[in-house]
């Protein structure tokens, strides 16, 4: 129940917490998280660790496409520009991994900012397309550029250290991913109450009204495509240390179109609901192969079927969201929240 | 250089990209139409090739039936994801619309999966096997059969757009779509007809394609070249798609020859990205200009 909290000034409305209900169960959701990998089991602790990256990744791309409206189709690239970083750092430098990581982001956000480039001159589903070309183009290269990527083969790296620690399985993986992706979610929630965060949703809302209002268009596209990017590359440098070897294969087209669907499936232009979607679209495929093994005994072929029924499902989830639900689970769960600010009161 | 051989991969090339203009014909057609830009038209090519492969290879009719059938199958697929998926989406965003089409994608490479298993089949082969030669240059008698028929069905199309009832309503609501309705078109039925004929070009097209290059549920990625012929062409010109068409089909042949398959993508993406710079529009499409 949260009643009584009615703002009485600017600075309470704008707050990121708003009411003692709300830092109540955050922290109780914080102490979930902390307790979580020490109870559960090693498959759970690593679907723990896939949907952290994931959270990351989703949240670069809800920046981008759910607050500044710019459709991107190259968020994998991104990630593999972060992924071969580290690697590559992590096998000719002996640098800790808070310096990789951050290195990985900069070094997508730069390459985010050379694709967004065109986005002042297209837009829309242009510059999806053009994000695509850059996907390709970003394939091309981990492919054939070996003496840096290692070519088809890929590279395997060292377990991520720092003052003489190593991270080598995913209990302590766990302690690396999902503290960042909180801090991560947090920041980008900051940015959206600043002038920065602003522009994104003025530009996304109305782009050229926004530029009549004074907002640089080009700057502050570039600057979302940075941030989005260096959010992907951050998630692709932990996706290389989660799982020590990185292929160009380890970045497909479907895994941009995964983080697109993650968002629309949350909710674009919300952050919760990227984290719901990343959330939802990591455990879907787990939870279908739970029914698969379940279902195994009675029917043999079950298995044989469990890979087009995840792509008949995939399809099916986007499709069903935009349809039925635009808003996606975010709405969903601020439906079931409204639904307990007066319970048990009800009317 | 060899100039045979130079001839005879530009040749593979040009036809090739007959079959890319007339895909690309059936994707402008939707876009004209109802604005909708169709990243499914990779699968429905494939569901078509597969019906394909089921009558002609399963049920062992003539393939000269089972084309036909095919191809008719997977127009009423396009007719059918119009009116289920597409409708409810009538004013939303154009990234939701393009979502829906990628998330149909997805469902049709699942649903070929389920029906026909992921592994590579080979379709019946119903075409000449005599080799073509123009002049001194040899063609795969698959690629130039396939490019004729590709282009009867592109030639009736154009002529159907100019003269045909049905075609000068369908142009009329891509010109101005308020217009057309209250001159007494029909706007829904065109926007489903739309479908049903881009869906039909892409079906041949799909049939013929993997009966040259065999079929498996990845097939839907060369919805990808046509993307890049379209955008290089302009989304909403028919000429756009067919000059582009022939030349991006030109240049991933000769890429792949001379440089090796990896470069196919990247040579036709380059092309994509210069143009998405210079003309954003395309080559022959429409320059929108946006107001407040």
């Amino acid at each position: 129940m949260r009643i009584g909290d009615a703002k009485q000034s600017y600075e309470a409305d704008e707050a990121i917490w708003t009411s003692q209900t709300q830092k109540l169960w955050l922290g109780f959701f914080l102490l979930i998280l902390l307790v979580f990998p020490f109870v559960v089991d090693s498959y759970l602790l690593y679907l723990g660790c896939l949907v952290g990256i994931a959270v990351i990744s989703t949240t670069g791309l809800n920046i981008l496409t759910g607050f500044t409206g710019l459709i991107s189709l190259g968020q994998a690239g991104f990630m593999g520009v972060g992924a071969y970083t580290v690697a590559w750092l992590s096998i000719n430098t002996a640098l800790p991994f808070p310096v990789t990581l951050v290195l990985a982001g900069l070094m997508a956000a730069a390459v985010g900012i050379l694709v967004g480039l065109p986005s002042l001159r297209v837009k829309g589903l242009y510059l999806a397309i053009a994000t695509l070309a850059a996907s390709v183009f970003l394939h091309f290269i981990f492919a054939e550029w070996e003496s840096v990527t290692g070519g088809m083969g890929g590279l395997s790296l060292e377990p991520a250290h720092l003052f003489g620690l190593t991270f080598q399985s995913d209990f302590s993986m766990y302690f690396i991913i999902v503290p960042l992706a909180v801090l991560m979610v947090l920041a980008a929630r900051n940015v959206f109450r600043t002038r920065i965060g602003r522009a994104f949703i003025a530009i996304r809302d109305r782009d050229i009204s926004a530029e009549i209002l004074g907002i640089n268009l080009l700057r502050y596209k570039l600057m979302s495509f940075a941030l989005s990017s260096f959010y992907a590359g951050v998630a692709g440098g932990l996706f290389a240390y989660f799982y020590r070897v990185v292929t160009p294969e380890s970045f497909p087209l479907s895994m941009s179109i995964f983080y697109l669907a993650a968002v629309i499936v949350g909710g674009m232009g919300n952050l919760l609901g990227g984290i719901l979607g990343a959330a939802f679209m990591t455990l879907v495929p787990e939870a279908l192969k739970l029914l698969t093994a379940a279902l195994t005994p009675f029917y043999p072929n079950a298995p044989v079927f469990m890979s087009p029924m995840l792509e008949i499902i995939f399809g099916a989830l986007i499709v069903g969201f935009l349809i039925f639900e635009p808003h996606g689970l975010a709405e969903i769960w601020h439906r079931i929240r409204r639904f307990f600010r007066l319970w048990p009161f009800k009317n | 250089m060899d100039w045979l051989f130079f001839g005879e991969i530009s040749l593979a090339g040009l036809a090739m990209g007959g079959l890319y203009a007339l895909i690309a014909l059936g994707f402008v057609i939707i876009y004209k139409a109802t604005r909708v830009i169709n990243f499914a038209i990779g699968e429905i090519m494939m569901f078509a090739a597969y019906l394909f492969l089921a009558f002609a290879g399963g049920m062992e009719m003539s393939p000269w039936i089972a084309l036909p059938l095919a191809v008719i199958g997977g127009s009423i697929l396009g007719g059918v994801i119009e009116k289920t998926m597409i409708r409810p989406m009538l004013g939303e965003s154009p990234i939701s619309v393009v979502m829906v089409t990628i998330g149909i994608a997805s469902i049709l490479v699942g649903l070929v999966e389920f029906i026909w298993t992921a592994d590579p089949q080979l379709l019946p082969n119903f075409l000449p096997r005599e080799p073509v030669f123009i002049g001194e240059l040899y063609l795969a008698p698959k690629i130039a059969y396939g490019f004729l028929i590709g282009s009867a069905l592109l030639i009736i199309y154009l002529l159907y757009f100019r003269f045909s009832r049905g075609g000068v309503a369908l142009r009329a609501t891509a010109s101005d779509q308020a217009a057309a309705y209250s001159m007494g078109i029909n706007v829904r039925r065109v926007f489903n007809m739309a479908w049903v004929f881009g869906s039909l070009a892409a079906s041949l097209a799909g049939v013929l394609v993997a009966a040259t290059g065999g079929l498996s549920p990845q097939f839907g990625i060369i919805g990808l070249s046509v993307l890049v012929v379209v955008i290089v062409g302009g989304l909403d010109s028919i000429l756009g798609a067919l000059v582009a068409g022939v030349f991006i089909g030109w240049l991933e042949t000769v890429a792949g020859a001379y440089l090796g398959g990896e470069y196919r993508m990247p040579a036709t993406f380059l092309v994509l990205a210069v143009i998405l710079v210079i003309r954003p529009y395309g080559l022959f499409g429409t320059h929108e200009i946006e107001r407040v």
